[in-house]
């Protein structure tokens, strides 16, 4: 919203609060009694390749915490291992009190963009409608709540005009949009967001933080991850930067400072002037040419 | 009139056309899901299967359809099994296990002496002969069928269209997984006498392929499929009749007829397709609500 927000925190920051990092986690073990999100420990990867190690973590009730890092830091990894999607090598999960999937129908997951087939003949509204879906059981047909819920939804993304319409139809936004939707409509305690922000216009950006930060001061836990620096320091309350482990966590202003940063991204990471400065390889695969790199001028992008 | 009228006289027409009835309704209901997943080679794959079933059946003389189900069920979770567990690609499974399955029917077939000529009409479909006890059997399972999809539509939407999604939230989608490729081996042997095994995989995709044309919504696509396998099971067993030629055949190319159509002159066909090229966005029903503006 500031154009001038600082993107580099004073030093005086520093005194008064403190980044928790992966050594202070450690020494809080009990902190799961109160904890929506809680893991110990714990270490997960893909065949024989770990892509986390030894992570341990604490998401108060309420929280907005946005997970950031480089390509291949886990991110995307973290937010299954808490969806339950995929189980942790060792180490110990509790999702809302419980092992992961137990709270299951408490839980919306919304994946990456594509990962989906959006040529699916689905309508907005059927989609919306499938976030009812856990909460009905197999024999309940939908029924005027659940229209009312989806209704509520589409209303609260700016969608309702579209709810007729195949969601292949969409634009990338107004698909974030409705996958929002659909996770609003399941009513849930903890929202799971992989990349809901990335590459849409500034507008629906806007929009679905707004929509985060009520559900967050309704006492929802929200976690998502982002590619987004920029988004992460203004609208999320609380950071946590990865690669393969926390290199931090805490209040977002305290984490995205440039030492924080440095170890979180390596050397893919530049500060010029204030700004903060990505050499993102988001799209660099093993067969892209060599030397391709995407400059994503996080501090300027607002 | 009469031409209509007159051969519901014959008690094993009036059979066949409730078997190929429920037939084309049960393949264009389980087919919906089965071209949604791009499966189309996974039910070719279990119906080529379920060959040796049928031939072992033979052999201890008990009914086609036991031995059947018990090879095309156990095939479909192997697949299922296979592709998750081994680490080689799922088209590579498949072509393994829907070859060697086959082989091994034919292998069975070629020790039988004597009289096979029944087992030849299961390769391509004789649905005229379908006796009554069959057409029980048939019925039941088919009602089976669409009682379990009728029970599981809403998770298995769910989990076809996102299945991570779907799984986050509770449903058990690997376990779904598993009963749908189930639901399609007791789809495919509801379907073997009708249309055999060679025909089958017509019978699952075309209509939901021809529905594809015509509509944007699941529910009524799985409708406007379920009517397409009505209504080409009808044409097409009254034209085997009146024109003395295999009805399977006759069944499938029906649908192949109607799917040509649909793709040609259907809404979202080819020119359906060209005409609303550059116009309002595409929604389910005619009034478009265009809304360009984005709330603030």
């Amino acid at each position: 919203m500031n154009p001038e927000s600082p993107r580099v925190p004073e030093p005086s920051d520093h005194a008064g609060r403190q980044v928790h990092t992966h050594e202070d986690e450690l020494s809080a073990p009990h902190a799961h009694a109160h904890a929506d999100v809680w893991l110990s420990d714990v270490t997960a990867g893909y065949g024989d390749r770990a892509a986390l190690e030894h992570v341990t973590l604490a998401v108060e009730p309420g929280s907005l915490l946005a997970i950031v890092g480089p390509n291949g830091a886990g991110k995307s990894t973290l937010l299954k291992l808490m969806a339950g999607l995929a189980r942790p090598w060792t180490g110990r999960i509790e999702i809302l009190g419980a092992p992961p999937g137990r709270e299951a129908r408490r839980v919306a997951y919304v994946p990456q963009a594509e990962l989906v087939d959006w040529a699916f003949p689905v309508t907005v509204e059927d989609v919306v409608m499938m976030g009812r879906f856990p909460r009905l059981g197999s024999i309940r047909r939908p029924g005027q709540d659940d229209r009312r819920a989806v209704a509520d939804a589409l209303a609260q993304v700016g969608m309702a005009t579209h709810r007729r319409t195949q969601v292949g139809r969409l634009s990338g936004g107004q698909r974030r949009r409705v996958f929002l939707a659909r996770a609003l409509a399941a009513e849930p305690d903890l929202f799971l967001l992989d990349e809901p922000v990335t590459g849409i216009d500034v507008t629906t950006q806007e929009l679905l933080m707004d929509l985060l930060e009520q559900q967050a001061a309704r006492g929802k836990t929200v976690v998502a991850t982002t590619h987004d620096l920029a988004c992460a320091a203004e609208r999320f309350q609380q950071v946590l930067a990865v690669n393969r482990t926390v290199v931090a966590y805490g209040p977002s202003n305290l984490v995205l400072d440039a030492d924080v940063l440095a170890r979180a991204y390596g050397g893919h990471l530049l500060v010029l002037e204030g700004r903060t400065v990505v050499l993102d390889d988001a799209h660099h695969h093993d067969d892209a040419p060599r030397g391709e790199r995407h400059f994503h001028d996080q501090g300027g992008q607002r | 009139m009469d031409l209509i009228l007159e051969p519901l006289a014959l008690s094993f027409f009036v059979r066949a056309l409730i078997a190929s009835m429920m037939v084309g309704v049960v393949c264009a209901v389980v087919g919906t899901y089965v071209v949604l997943r791009g499966v189309a080679f996974i039910g070719d794959a279990i119906a080529h299967a379920a060959f040796p079933g049928v031939v072992a059946a033979f052999m201890l003389s008990i009914p086609f359809y036991v031995g059947a189900a018990v090879a095309a069920v156990g095939t479909a979770l192997a697949i299922g099994w296979v592709t998750k567990r081994a680490g080689i690609r799922q088209d590579t499974a498949i072509g393994v296990l829907f070859a060697g399955t086959f082989a091994f029917g034919v292998f069975l077939f070629s020790t039988i002496n004597g009289y096979v000529a029944d087992l030849f009409s299961f390769l391509l479909g004789n649905v005229l002969a379908i006796g009554p006890g069959d057409l029980v059997a048939l019925l039941v399972l088919g009602l089976g069928v669409m009682a379990i999809v009728g029970l599981l539509w809403k998770e298995l939407l769910y989990a076809t269209f996102d299945p991570l999604g779907a799984a986050a939230s509770g449903i058990k989608v690997e376990r779904l997984e598993y009963l749908f490729l189930a639901l399609v081996a007791l789809t495919i042997v509801v379907s073997l006498q009708a249309v055999g095994i060679i025909l089958v995989v017509a019978m699952l995709v075309t209509p939901a392929a021809t529905a594809q044309m015509l509509t944007i919504r699941f529910t009524r696509l799985m409708l406007v499929a379920a009517l397409v396998g009505i209504a080409s099971s009808v044409v097409g067993l009254y034209l085997s009749y009146w024109l003395d030629v295999a009805s399977g055949a006759t069944i499938v190319l029906v649908q192949t007829g109607m799917f040509l159509l649909a793709l040609v002159f259907g809404p979202r066909g080819m020119l359906g397709r060209r005409r609303s090229r550059g116009g309002l966005p595409e929604t389910d029903d005619a009034p478009v609500e265009a809304s360009l503006i984005a709330p603030a």
